[in-house]
This record gives structure tokens, C-alpha cells and sequence, in this order.
């Protein structure tokens, strides 16, 4: 799994927006000046439409079984086959559709817990505030992968939904920490004390106020989530404790490395998923550090030179 | 002092909600596997046994819930955990014991390092900005640091162990020899800890990099760091003493924040290594449903984590005077 | 330039900075010119995003990227600044000139106490006993009115008023020739503003260096400057002696600011401004900045750019004294 390290600085500066349109619109243009932010959307265009027109692209149906088993890659096969003679580009492609709905279902699940924890720990301070951020912080501390794991083993039920579940309990805690801090200190800020001249109530203030303001930093969240939900998914259903005969790319390499596919041969089927994984990772990773760089410009590439050099006078 | 007092009392409550976690677990997931266990253990092994299982689960039939509760508080604080299912007879204890220094050793000493060479590395890729390893380092990190570590361990283990033969294919050591303190067996240890160790400097160390380097440029624009150089000192003193002593501040509150991760991906590196460390324990406690073994090596791993928490905390409270003061 | 009976201490001619932003270059300082003698104390004055504290970190030679000298020298001692390398300069930082910079809990290391960072300049530059060092650090907090225990003091356990102090006694570690101070005193309360003015204006009479003292606060500096300079836009509009420019202010503009702060005692007068808003720095108006916004504006103002004007020894960039 990607180290994301956790800082208690809020990750983005965010100036003034009023109204919902106009914090989509900033992020948007955000994003679409940033290099690498296009890179990594780029990338995850390109699994979304694998998924979508997956059946047209895939030659066959990745479930059939009958063709003849760990074959090498050849132009009927483009990857190979399997150890019980499924085609491996078909199943790749079609495992695209479950991995992503994986990596973006627990994105979303972590990202709503986040901000629910998150927001209403800066706002309702106090005792409630203290709770919750202990609360958040156990989370944050306690090591994920054992933690899916037991909680995996106890369900015993290895369905889509348990692990989308136990993806979202373990990570929800890394957002939930920032967009507390943000909340804070947008909640000081004059704006805010004009809605509260103005009478409105906390929930009015809340949603059309603060939360549009904090879009930006949503938005990295999510993709931050994504990427770790893509990283988990992957780990669990590799040690077997995804759904064995799902389509995913994780159970892909379960069942490679169940038929010992590295040492009978086939480094295809190991490498194919694997790549995959680390393709979407990377476009999660890439769009989600884009926010840094939108957010602090002092970070983007450097075009002039060194600062260590001075610059010279023109005569 | 306040502040370590403060960092005390998190881990703690960490440590207590671990256990209380362990406890309540197992009882209010559907089908409640404890007392499942229990059920099909019952005459198919011995009684004490059973008593073992009912110890590592606090599963004592006359108690209330509540007196089940302190009773296995208690066993655990004795270190009673229990008999292990997947190495019967042996005690929980002894395994965790067995399985401990493996990890600690490669995990512990992996990340370590590459927390430390990952720092130095962010703080000199934010001190010389421009030009072509500026631009190229952090995508290149980007990427690096989103492989899932399982695969990249599986793409060394293909590539230097199977393909060029360089490396020996898994475990910690050979095992037609036994454990010594021999130079030749250190040797092993240190051949077959080498993949497994560099997978995880790999894909943790851009983590650490990207984050020095990005928290030493906001550093490096400080109203102080200006003043020194304002005062005439010398550049190697500024990028150490000034910005960098500033920037690994936050830095090391992140590295205490992320072990949970680092020490999940480390796991599964083990699993694909076999590496007889705690992770891979893990795995085989999972596949033969060994509840109690599972219980332990998990609180086993958060205690970890949680220790380097606080030895971070320590860190962080001798290089920043600030913290001595606050509440 | 004028030419004075002595070299003057700083010269600096023509200075240009630009800040290089993603649409091009920013000129924030524009040919600026101005002298400094021994033991002179000059005030520049402006408004906020005049460019004056970009002009002070040019001619301290602390500018980072975006921002770069274009063009221009800065002699100073007779030296050339501007085309010396950082190793070069560190010779003459802090033994010759120090920076004084305008909020100390931002300018002083936070994990340092004040003695460690007294003695970072000192070792930067010569060897000292830590005898030498001691007593010299000692000696230097006494004078700047600061309990020497506070040595081993971190900087969040000063107040605002010491720690200002405490960076004024490292300023003068090496007793230097000119100390450039960014508004030391806008972080402070009017009390200690007026405190540590004193202070300042007392040691610069004891020690004998000259201060080049950036604020926007005119009413405070026209009480302890020799002389004034007025920025607008980038470039000085008026610089001359003191007394002279708050009796008779010449340029428009200064005209204006003078009329903004009206005094205590005397007539009631009524509140006046300058009409408009301070322009883009990225797009200045054509020939003189201050047109649109001027009084007396001339056909020639929209399209010629003003030179320096003499009148006595003041200088007054506008047309109205093109004699």
C-alpha cells in the first residue's frame, strides 16, 4: 500500500468561493492546467472505457474454460491463458468493471465518513469535538490490513459488499483528520460570522457555506480514498479474502499466485493485473497530489533557474 | 511535559480499544464465531483445549459478559493467549514470540531506513529546485509509491531471485540449518532479508520523499530561513539547522501516522516472501481459522505501531522546544 | 544624482525587479535611485504593494524566485552588489549590512533559543572563543534593553515588543554600517511602536550606521527619518529631506497622503483622499502612473514618463517641476 503520510496541516488552501457552481468550476480548471492531474485522469479515462465497452473489446468471455490451460501468450491469447484455460486479456478487461466499482464505491463511502466526521467535529466543538477526534485518531493508528483481515475472517461472508465495507471503516480515518482542520479554520473566518449575522442556521451555514468551499479538498480526499481502496481490495483478495470467483484483478493474482504462476512459467498472469493496479493506483496518486500543487503554487516545477544561483544584472 | 503526557494517554486508549476491539469482535459478527468455535471444537479435542480457546476469548460459560470482559483483560495483560489451533499444541504466546523479532528486524530496520534516506532525499530535491530532477522526481515518486506492495515484491521475486538467481526465493533463513549466532547464519539472514527489505524501501520511500520535500519548500520560503541567509551563514548550515530541522517536524508526526500502512503493506510483503515474521503468521492463522493466534498477533502489530507512535512523539518533543511548553 | 561632499555609503541606480510570474514578468521595483549616506537615516514610504519591501530585500540581495534584479546597480562601500555570487556576499552580510525584518516570531528559528542564534552569526563569519561570544551576546541584549537570561530563551517564550528587540541586538552584532529595517514596528502595539522607535533612533546615534526604514506608517517615521522617500507604483515619486516634504510636499501624490493624515492641533480640516484605486502593478498606466488619479494632470502626463525633478535637494518625479 502507497504511504500517504499524514500531516496536521490542511493540505489545501483554499480562497473564497461562493456558491456550489463556482467550486466545481475552480477545481475543474484547476485540474485541467495541471500536467499531472491530466496524466492520471488520462489514465483512469482509459479504464472507465475498458470497462464500459469491455465486452466489445474483450475476444471472449472470461469465464469459458475451454481452452487449453497456462499458455503462453500468443495472438489467440494476447496474455495467455489461466490454469483452468480461461483467456487472461478477457478477464483482465472484464475485472476492470469490478476494480473500479471497488475503488470508487469505497472512495465515496470513505469520503462521505470523512466529511460527516470531519465537519462535525469542527463545528460542534467541545466535548463532541474531543471524542471524535480520539475516535478518529485510534482509527488512523490501528494497521489496516489486520484489522481487514479479522474483520474479514469473522464475516466469513466474502461478498462485494463486506469488503467495500471493510475498505471504508479503515479509511475513512486519513481525511477525516484534514477536513476537520480546514473546517476549523474556515469556521473562523469572517464569511461565516456574515451568515450568522445574517441568522442563518448551522445546517444552512454548513452545507451552502462551508462545504462548497471545502470542494477542493473533498475532491482530493476522494481520489486519495480511491487509491487506497484499490490498494486494499487488492492486498485482501490477493491473500484470499475476496470473493474467489468474482472478476477483479486482486482475485486475478490470487488464483496466479495460487497455481504458482511465477515459478511454473506464466510471469504473464502475475504481471498483467498487477500492472493494472498500479496503473489506476498511479492515476489516483497523480490527481490526488495535482491538489497539492493547485493548492500550494510554490510546489509546481521550477522553470527558471537553480535558487541557489544569482541572477545577474543586464547591461 | 504535558505533551508526552497527552501522547501517553492516546496510546493507552489505543492499546485499550485494541483489546476491548479483539474482545467484541468476534461476539457481535453474524454467527458469532466465538462461541462457533467453541461448538465445533467441543469434544474433538481436549478439555484443556477448550479451556484455552475460552481463555484467549474470555469465553467462560458462567460469567456474565462483563465478568468475561475482565477476565480476559486480565490474560491478556499475563500474556495468556491462549492455545494456537494452527500450531497445536503450542501456546499463542510462544508463536507471536517466535514470529516477533523476524518482523521487527526487517520491517522495523526497513522502514527506518527508508525514512531516513527518503528525508535527506526531500530535503535536498527542495533545496536544489529547477532544472530536470526537479520536474521528474515527484511524478516518478508518485507513481512508485502507488504499487501495491505485494506486486512489486512479486516483480523482485521474479526478476532477482527467479530469473537471475541472485536471491534465494523466500524464508528468513535456510532451512536445513538452525538458528545460531554465526557469522555464516547472520550472513543468510542478511542474503534472504534483502528483497523483502528492499521492496518495502522502495515503495514506502516515496512517500517520505515527496512529503520532506514538499513540506522543506514551504520551510524554505520562511521569514527565518531569509534572516540566515541574511546573516551570512553558510548554505549547508541553513538547509539543516534552519529549514531542515523545521520541516521534518510535521514529517515525523506523519511517519508515527502512517505505520499503520507501512506495517499492512510490509505484511503482505512477508506473505509473498514468506518471511516467518508476524504477518506471514497471520496469514496461516487466517487460513486455519485460529481466532486466537489472529486476536494476538493483531493487538501484537498495533502495539507496535503504536510504541514507534510514541518513540516519534519522544523524537519530535526533544527537537521542537515548542511542544515542551503546550498543553 | 546629486553630487555630496562625501561618497555616499549606498548608491543605488536604475534598480529594476521583476517578478516572473506564468504571463510574464512583473515589474515591481522601476528604476529606482537612491543614496544613502553615513549614518543617514532614510525612511521610504507607500502604500502596501508599492514595492518598497521588494526594493529593501533587492538591495539586501535576499530576492528569491520569482522575483530577480533585471537591471541596475547597487554599489555599495563602493562595492557592486549586484554581480557578486552568494559566497561573495557573505563577506559583507551582517558585518557590513544587517536586516532588520517585520515580524520576529516569523524571522527567528522557532527550535533555537536567542543565544543559539546570536552565535550562528557570529561563528558564520570568525572564529570567537565562546568567552568572546558570551560577552558580546551578553553586551548586545543589555543594549537593546533585553534581560541577558532571555539568551537561553526560545523565541515563543518572548513577547511580541522583546522578540523585535531581540532581533534588533542581532542586527547589530557586528556593529555594521547600515541596518535595513522592513516595518519592525507594524507588528506591535502603538505603545511599543513608539518604545522601540526610540530605542532605535538612540542606538543609531550611539553606534553611528545608517538605516534605510520601510513602513506605511508615515506619521511615525516623519518623527525619527533624515530623509523620505515616497513610492507609488514601483517607483520613488519624491525623496528629500524630511521636515521639508511634510512643510512642502511637491509631488501629487505625496500632496495627497499628507492631506489623509490630518493634525491634532490647528484648523479642522476635512477628510480628504486620492481619488481612485492603486492600479495593477502588472499594467501600469501609460507615462506618469499617478495620472489618472492626479489633480493636476497635463496632456503630457498620459503619454510622457516623468523624470527626477530638482528643486533644492529634494528630487520630485513629475512634470509640474520640469523647469
Amino acid at each position: 500500500m502507497a504511504i500517504r503520510v499524514v500531516t496536521d496541516q490542511a493540505a489545501v488552501q483554499v480562497p473564497i468561493v461562493t456558491g456550489r457552481r463556482g467550486a466545481l468550476g475552480a477545481v475543474t480548471r484547476g485540474l485541467t492546467r495541471n500536467r499531472k492531474a491530466l496524466a492520471g485522469l488520462g489514465i483512469f479515462g482509459f479504464f472507465v472505457l475498458l470497462a464500459i465497452f469491455a465486452p466489445l473489446i474483450a475476444p471472449y468471455d472470461p469465464h469459458a474454460l475451454q481452452f487449453d490451460q497456462m499458455l503462453q501468450p500468443s495472438p489467440a491469447h494476447l496474455l495467455g491463458t489461466t490454469g483452468t484455460g480461461q483467456d487472461i486479456f478477457s478477464q483482465l478487461v472484464f475485472s476492470t468493471r469490478e476494480s473500479l466499482f471497488i475503488a470508487l464505491g469505497a472512495g465515496l463511502g470513505a469520503t462521505v465518513i470523512s466529511v460527516i466526521v470531519g465537519v462535525s467535529a469542527a463545528y460542534m466543538g467541545g466535548l463532541w469535538d474531543h471524542v471524535l477526534n480520539l475516535f478518529t485518531d485510534v482509527f488512523l493508528v490501528l494497521p489496516t490490513l489486520p484489522l481487514m483481515i479479522i474483520v474479514g475472517t469473522y464475516l466469513n461472508n466474502r461478498g462485494l459488499v463486506v469488503l467495500i465495507g471493510v475498505i471504508v471503516v479503515t479509511g475513512w480515518s486519513y481525511g477525516a483528520r484534514q477536513l476537520r482542520s480546514q473546517a476549523l479554520s474556515l469556521r473562523n473566518r469572517e464569511f461565516l460570522e456574515a451568515s450568522r449575522v445574517r441568522g442563518e442556521r448551522s445546517a444552512y451555514i454548513i452545507l451552502f457555506e462551508v462545504l462548497p468551499n471545502m470542494t477542493s479538498l473533498i475532491v482530493a480526499i476522494f481520489f486519495g480514498a480511491a487509491l487506497y481502496a484499490v490498494l486494499a481490495a487488492a492486498g485482501l483478495q490477493f491473500i484470499g479474502l475476496g470473493d474467489p470467483n468474482s472478476l477483479s484483478w486482486g482475485t486475478m493474482l490470487y488464483w496466479a499466485q495460487a497455481n504458482g504462476a511465477l515459478l511454473a512459467g506464466s510471469p504473464v498472469w502475475v504481471l498483467a493485473p498487477g500492472i493494472c493496479i498500479a496503473a489506476l493506483g498511479a492515476a489516483f496518486a497523480l490527481i490526488n497530489y495535482a491538489f497539492d500543487e493547485i493548492g500550494n503554487p510554490a510546489l509546481r516545477p521550477v522553470r527558471r533557474a537553480r535558487a541557489g544561483r544569482i541572477s545577474m544584472s543586464h547591461k | 511535559m504535558s505533551y508526552l503526557v497527552r501522547r501517553l494517554e492516546f496510546f493507552f486508549i489505543t492499546l485499550w480499544a485494541t483489546l476491548t476491539m479483539n474482545f467484541i469482535l468476534p461476539r457481535i459478527m453474524p454467527g458469532n464465531p466465538a462461541q462457533a468455535m467453541l461448538v465445533r471444537y467441543h469434544g474433538r479435542v481436549s478439555p484443556q483445549t477448550v479451556h484455552a480457546i475460552e481463555v484467549a476469548f474470555g469465553l467462560n460459560p458462567g460469567g456474565s459478559i462483563f465478568q468475561q470482559y475482565l477476565e480476559y483483560l486480565r490474560n491478556t495483560v499475563t500474556g495468556n493467549f491462549g492455545t494456537s489451533v494452527t500450531f497445536f499444541p503450542v501456546p499463542v504466546g510462544d508463536v507471536v514470540k517466535q514470529s516477533l523479532p523476524w518482523t521487527l528486524g526487517l520491517v522495523g530496520m526497513a522502514t527506518v531506513i527508508a525514512f531516513i534516506i527518503g528525508t535527506v532525499i526531500g530535503m535536498l530535491a527542495a533545496w536544489r529546485r529547477g532544472g530536470v530532477f526537479d520536474a521528474i522526481l515527484p511524478p516518478v515518486f508518485i507513481v512508485i509509491s502507488a504499487f501495491p506492495y505485494f506486486w512489486l515484491a512479486l516483480l523482485f521475486l521474479l526478476a532477482f531471485a527467479l530469473t537471475l538467481g541472485w536471491f534465494p526465493l523466500g524464508f528468513a533463513y535456510d532451512l536445513t540449518d538452525t538458528i545460531n549466532f554465526s557469522w555464516s547464519f547472520i550472513g543468510q539472514v542478511i542474503w534472504h532479508g534483502f528483497l523483502p527489505a528492499l521492496t518495502i524501501v522502495i515503495t514506502s520511500i516515496g512517500g517520505w520523499i515527496l512529503t520532506m520535500r514538499n513540506t522543506m519548500i514551504t520551510t524554505l520560503a520562511e521569514d527565518y530561513v531569509k534572516m540566515a541567509r541574511a546573516k551570512g551563514l553558510s548554505p549547508l548550515r541553513i538547509m539543516f539547522m534552519y529549514a531542515g530541522r523545521n520541516a521534518i517536524l510535521p514529517n515525523l508526526t506523519g511517519f508515527a501516522m502512517s505505520l499503520g500502512f507501512v506495517i499492512s503493506g510490509a505484511i503482505l510483503v512477508e506473505i509473498v516472501f514468506n518471511y516467518p515474521g508476524l504477518g506471514f503468521t497471520l496469514l496461516q492463522a487466517v487460513h486455519s481459522e485460529d481466532y486466537a493466534l489472529m486476536q494476538t498477533l493483531f493487538l501484537m502489530i498495533t502495539l507496535a505501531v503504536l510504541i514507534a507512535v510514541l518513540a516519534a512523539d519522544v523524537v519530535t518533543a526533544i527537537l521542537d522546544p515548542r511542544t515542551r511548553e503546550q498543553g | 544624482m546629486i553630487a555630496t561632499a562625501t561618497k555616499p555609503l549606498l548608491e543605488v541606480k536604475d534598480l529594476c525587479v521583476d517578478y516572473l510570474t506564468d504571463h510574464g514578468a512583473v515589474r515591481a521595483v522601476d528604476r529606482v535611485s537612491l543614496e544613502v549616506r553615513k549614518g543617514e537615516f532614510l525612511g521610504i514610504v507607500g502604500e502596501s504593494g508599492c514595492g518598497k519591501s521588494t526594493l529593501l530585500y533587492a538591495i539586501a540581495r535576499l530576492l528569491t524566485p520569482p522575483a530577480e534584479i533585471a537591471s541596475g546597480d547597487i554599489w555599495f562601500d563602493g562595492h557592486d552588489l549586484v554581480s557578486m555570487t552568494d559566497s561573495e556576499l557573505r563577506h559583507f552580510r551582517w558585518k557590513q549590512y544587517s536586516v532588520v525584518m517585520q515580524s520576529a516570531m516569523n524571522a527567528l528559528n522557532p527550535v533555537m533559543s536567542i543565544g543559539e542564534q546570536l552565535r550562528d552569526a557570529f561563528e558564520a563569519h570568525q572564529h570567537f572563543t565562546g568567552r568572546q561570544i558570551t560577552t558580546r551576546s551578553e553586551e548586545l541584549m543589555r543594549i537593546v534593553g533585553i534581560d541577558a537570561v532571555h539568551l537561553r530563551s526560545y523565541p515563543h517564550q518572548l513577547s511580541g515588543g522583546m522578540r523585535q528587540r531581540a532581533m534588533i541586538a542581532m542586527a547589530l552584532a557586528f556593529t555594521p554600517d547600515l541596518v535595513i529595517m522592513d516595518e519592525p514596528t507594524s507588528a506591535l502595539d502603538v505603545v511599543a511602536q513608539r518604545s522601540l522607535m526610540l530605542k532605535i533612533k538612540q542606538l543609531q546615534r550611539e553606534f553611528g550606521f545608517a538605516t534605510i526604514f520601510v513602513t506605511h506608517d508615515m506619521s511615525l517615521v516623519s518623527h525619527f527619518s533624515d530623509r523620505l522617500a515616497v513610492m507609488y507604483v514601483g517607483q520613488i515619486v519624491e525623496i528629500g529631506d524630511t521636515r521639508r516634504l511634510f512643510a512642502e510636499p511637491k509631488h501629487p501624490y505625496t500632496v495627497g497622503l499628507m492631506r489623509s493624515f490630518p493634525s491634532i492641533t490647528g484648523e479642522l480640516q476635512p477628510l480628504a483622499g486620492i481619488a481612485g484605486s492603486p492600479p495593477d502593478l502588472a499594467r501600469p498606466p501609460s507615462g506618469c502612473r499617478f495620472h489618472p488619479r492626479c489633480p493636476h494632470v497635463m496632456p503630457r502626463c498620459r503619454t510622457e514618463e516623468p523624470e527626477f525633478y530638482a528643486r533644492e535637494d529634494d528630487l520630485v518625479r513629475c512634470f509640474l517641476f520640469d523647469a
